[in-house]
């Protein structure tokens, strides 16, 4: 409980310095969208590979152990596809809409939020039922 | 080359809340998914978490700075508008993280696992951010 509060609230921590800094929204699809081809703006490619690091150095401190998706591969990439297509299309993802979005007031991120969760909701629970 | 090194510590520091908030374990992400079932609620606190510090932040701190410290301006973003590409990507969105617990933060930080399932999972969530930018400047 208090170690998801504290990772939310580093964040939290990251997404106001981000603003405060750089001026960025820390909307995680976006700034890959901005990262990769034909774009790729430096500040971008920097925050994108700065999460894999942060993860990194997770572990190495804590030395918690690390977890993988068990999925077939067809499901992976199904499921992948519709990740990218989504948040670009729906102009956000969990952080862009979830957390600054909301932050920002933003009645678009609200409804956004409550649609991808609720859908991801009854995906869970769809899965439940057919297994 | 400050806002590069800012966006690389910004970046790392997201990427570790990420871990340390449990966002990186998909299982994590079906609990918390799971409201029929024994639900976890630990990553509304983690989203909690976050508003908690952002939306003061944004709300109180950044109008009364007006600009940003290392560059020219705020990148607010400035649609208000609930259109048909915004509910029809959130509904794709929603499915694809409900199918594999996986959203593209947690995705792009546990490439540090090298895991070679997680790694297909990114290539093709890379794959869907280029074909719907490419589709969406067309239209």
């Amino acid at each position: 409980m208090l170690q998801s509060l504290l990772g939310g609230l580093m964040i939290g921590l990251a997404s106001s310095l981000l603003m405060l800094m750089n001026g960025r929204i820390a909307g995680i699809a976006g700034i890959t969208s901005n990262a990769l081809p034909p774009k790729m703006t430096p500040w971008a490619i920097a925050f994108v590979l700065g999460l894999p690091l942060g993860v990194f150095l997770y572990h190495q401190i804590t030395g918690a152990p690390v977890s993988f998706p068990e999925m077939p591969l067809p499901l992976l990439i199904v499921a992948g596809l519709l990740v990218g297509i989504g948040t670009r299309m729906g102009s956000g993802c969990t952080s862009g809409h979830g957390v600054c979005g909301l932050s920002r007031l933003s009645p678009r991120s609200l409804a956004a939020t409550m649609i991808f969760m609720g859908i991801a909701m009854l995906t869970v629970f769809a899965k439940g039922v057919i297994a | 080359m400050k806002e590069i090194l800012c966006a690389l510590i910004c970046g790392a520091m997201f990427g570790f809340g990420l871990a340390l908030g449990g966002m990186t374990d998909p299982q994590n992400i079906f609990d918390f998914l799971d409201i029929m079932g024994q639900w976890n609620p630990n990553l509304a606190l983690v989203m909690g978490g976050a508003i908690a510090i952002t939306l003061p932040m944004y709300q109180y701190i950044m109008p009364k700075l007006g600009k940003p410290i290392l560059t020219v301006q705020f990148h607010w973003p400035n649609r208000t508008d609930v259109d048909r590409s915004l509910v029809v990507g959130a509904v794709l969105f929603g499915l694809g993280w409900g199918l594999s617990g996986l959203c593209p933060g947690p995705a792009l930080g546990s490439i540090a696992y090298a895991d070679s399932h997680l790694l297909v999972f990114v290539i093709a969530m890379l794959l869907g951010i280029v074909i719907a930018d490419r589709s969406l400047t067309k239209a």
